[in-house]
């Protein structure tokens, strides 16, 4: 599974480095390589850290329903760009959009862990998520309400539903070295998570260390997710119906999904952003649709097979 | 290697186990019996590191099974026994075949643990314990959720295990099966240790314990399996 994922991913790369907004073919090389390719790269590691996050979220918690926007941690990449955006520093200077999107994040997984205290069990830390969500949420609104034109707050509300059109090099290079490292820390979380799938006491009696192993899929999801939101704004579903998707396939083991998981991820946030390029073809449209509501309208018919299949 | 000493255990304005010590014996099958809300899983917690203030044992020693164990995931029944070995870091298989072997569930081996019935998953999470390989075990009601024959069965096999040298402690609503079986009984009351005795002596104990008569009943019973 994992092998097929990864040579699904690599010919999928390819095949999108020759599609270009509404034609297929090659095009001069600065285009594919300043244009496209940060695209491609972006949505990999973007996917990627969604689905491996949220398959680690499921796990720890034991909620099939967990996602990385659960934690607050991409609401809080939100609210950060938005302040960015209300003081228009976005205009006067473009890396400040993403760096305050990684701010954002970095001040809501601080929120988080004071939140959860020192020995979180998941129900506090689904409701510690919960509280940094709100409070985001409540300060974005008011950012939002409070913005200086109305142009910024179209511009905001845009970014906020997630995409990758316009992103550079400068963008792979700020959420790289974030993503893959939360990516290592929640891959090394197999075992505990596998412990886990019977309750916090048999984990704890196994020898996991089960406050943290919360932390680490925390601070694991933050970097992951938060680092992926603060570029590409929210991209919502990728992280909850990746490890659907595959526990159909691979069994329920949580520990099994997890490569698995970032490469499955990458794969459907590049195949819905390749397809976005390719909509102006067949549909004559003055602005590409935010790549969120691709991934979610392209999630739903597969969750709502598996929930079909799970019903008694 | 554990064991209790003069411990007690509150949960905000309640004691739950009041100045409580105990040990559980290598050899020995114990079994804690007492009212609903005795302190009896509370005690069996505390034996396992799992409460505040109480030292964790080593996990390749010390098994735990709680009471009312699930599995958020619809692993097969070998992969839950395979969670034993997680505190021995191997994948061993000879252990985990063993342990379902013991504890009959062999026939279900890929079966999703969601798709069998309450007793066989008891016998499942039974098997995860026996897949450790552990010198101390301890069980809160491995006989929930049993048929009369299937508890007899485990009740033996937790016999047998004690006969190896294994420690066994079992918490138990089934007195008749404690008396059986078990080579101690503790009986439990308000938190406090009432009663620790020889299984033989403990009838009239764990009968005012419960405020129950005893005697001998000429009806004819189920009895064990030769």
């Amino acid at each position: 599974m994992i092998g097929r994922l990864a040579v699904v991913l690599v010919g999928a790369s390819a095949l999108s480095l020759l599609i270009g907004d509404g034609f297929i073919g090659t095009a001069p090389w600065p285009v594919i390589t300043d244009i496209r390719l940060p695209r491609i790269l972006l949505a990999v590691l973007v996917g990627g850290g969604l689905g491996l996050s949220g398959a680690v979220l499921q796990g720890v918690l034991r909620n099939p329903l967990a996602d990385p926007g659960l934690l607050g941690v991409t609401g809080s990449a939100g609210l950060g760009a938005v302040v960015v955006f209300y003081w228009g520093l976005a205009a006067s200077f473009a890396p400040a959009l993403p760096l305050g999107g990684l701010a954002g994040a970095v001040a809501g997984t601080a929120c988080l862990m004071l939140f959860a205290g020192r020995t979180p069990s998941g129900p506090s830390l689904i409701l510690a998520g919960v509280a940094v969500s709100a409070v985001a949420g409540a300060l974005l609104t008011l950012a939002l309400t409070l913005a200086p034109n109305p142009f910024a707050l179209a511009e905001v509300t845009f970014w906020l539903l997630g995409g990758l059109e316009n992103r550079t090099l400068f963008h792979v290079a700020l959420a790289a070295p974030p993503i893959l490292l939360g990516a290592a820390i929640l891959l090394r979380l197999g075992p505990g998570l596998d412990a886990l799938s019977l309750g916090e006491d048999t984990a704890a009696s196994l020898g996991v260390p089960v406050a943290r192993t919360l932390m680490l899929a925390a601070a694991g999801t933050a970097l992951a997710a938060g680092a992926g939101a603060s570029v590409a704004g929210g991209i919502g579903f990728v992280g909850l119906v990746v490890p659907h998707l595959l526990r159909a396939r691979m069994g329920e083991r949580p520990s099994a999904i997890l490569p698995a998981a970032f490469l499955a991820g990458a794969c459907l946030l590049l195949a819905a952003d390749t397809l976005l390029r390719l909509l102006p073809w067949v549909l004559p449209l003055s602005q590409s649709p935010p790549l969120g509501a691709l991934t979610a309208l392209f999630g739903t018919p597969f969750l709502v097979a598996i929930a079909r299949r799970m019903a008694p | 290697m554990i064991g209790l000493t003069h411990h007690t255990v509150t949960l905000g304005p309640r004691t739950i186990l009041r100045d409580v010590t105990f040990t559980p014996r290598p050899g020995e099958l114990t079994a804690l019996c007492g009212p609903n809300g005795a302190g009896k899983t509370t005690l069996l917690r505390a034996l396992a590191g799992l409460l505040p203030h109480t030292i964790h044992p080593d996990p390749t020693r010390v098994a735990y099974l709680p009471q009312s164990a699930r599995s958020a995931w619809g692993l097969t029944v070998r992969q839950v026994a395979e969670l034993g070995r997680i505190p021995h870091g191997d994948r061993r298989t000879e252990p985990v075949d063993r342990a379902l072997h013991l504890c009959g569930v062999e026939a279900l081996r890929d079966t999703r643990i969601d798709r069998i019935s309450g007793g066989e998953m008891r016998r499942a999470m039974l098997a995860r314990a026996f897949a450790t390989e552990p010198e101390v075990f301890l069980l809160d009601e491995p006989t929930a959720d049993l048929d009369p024959a299937a508890a007899h069965d485990v009740m033996g096999l937790l016999r047998r295990t004690a006969d190896t040298g294994k420690a066994v402690v079992v918490v138990l609503h089934a007195i008749d099966l404690a008396l059986r079986y078990a080579d101690r009984v503790v009986l439990l009351r308000d938190g406090r240790i009432e009663a620790d005795l020889p299984a033989n002596q403990a009838l009239p104990n764990a009968a005012a314990l419960f405020g129950l008569p005893y005697g001998l009943d000429p009806t004819p019973r189920l009895l064990p399996p030769d």
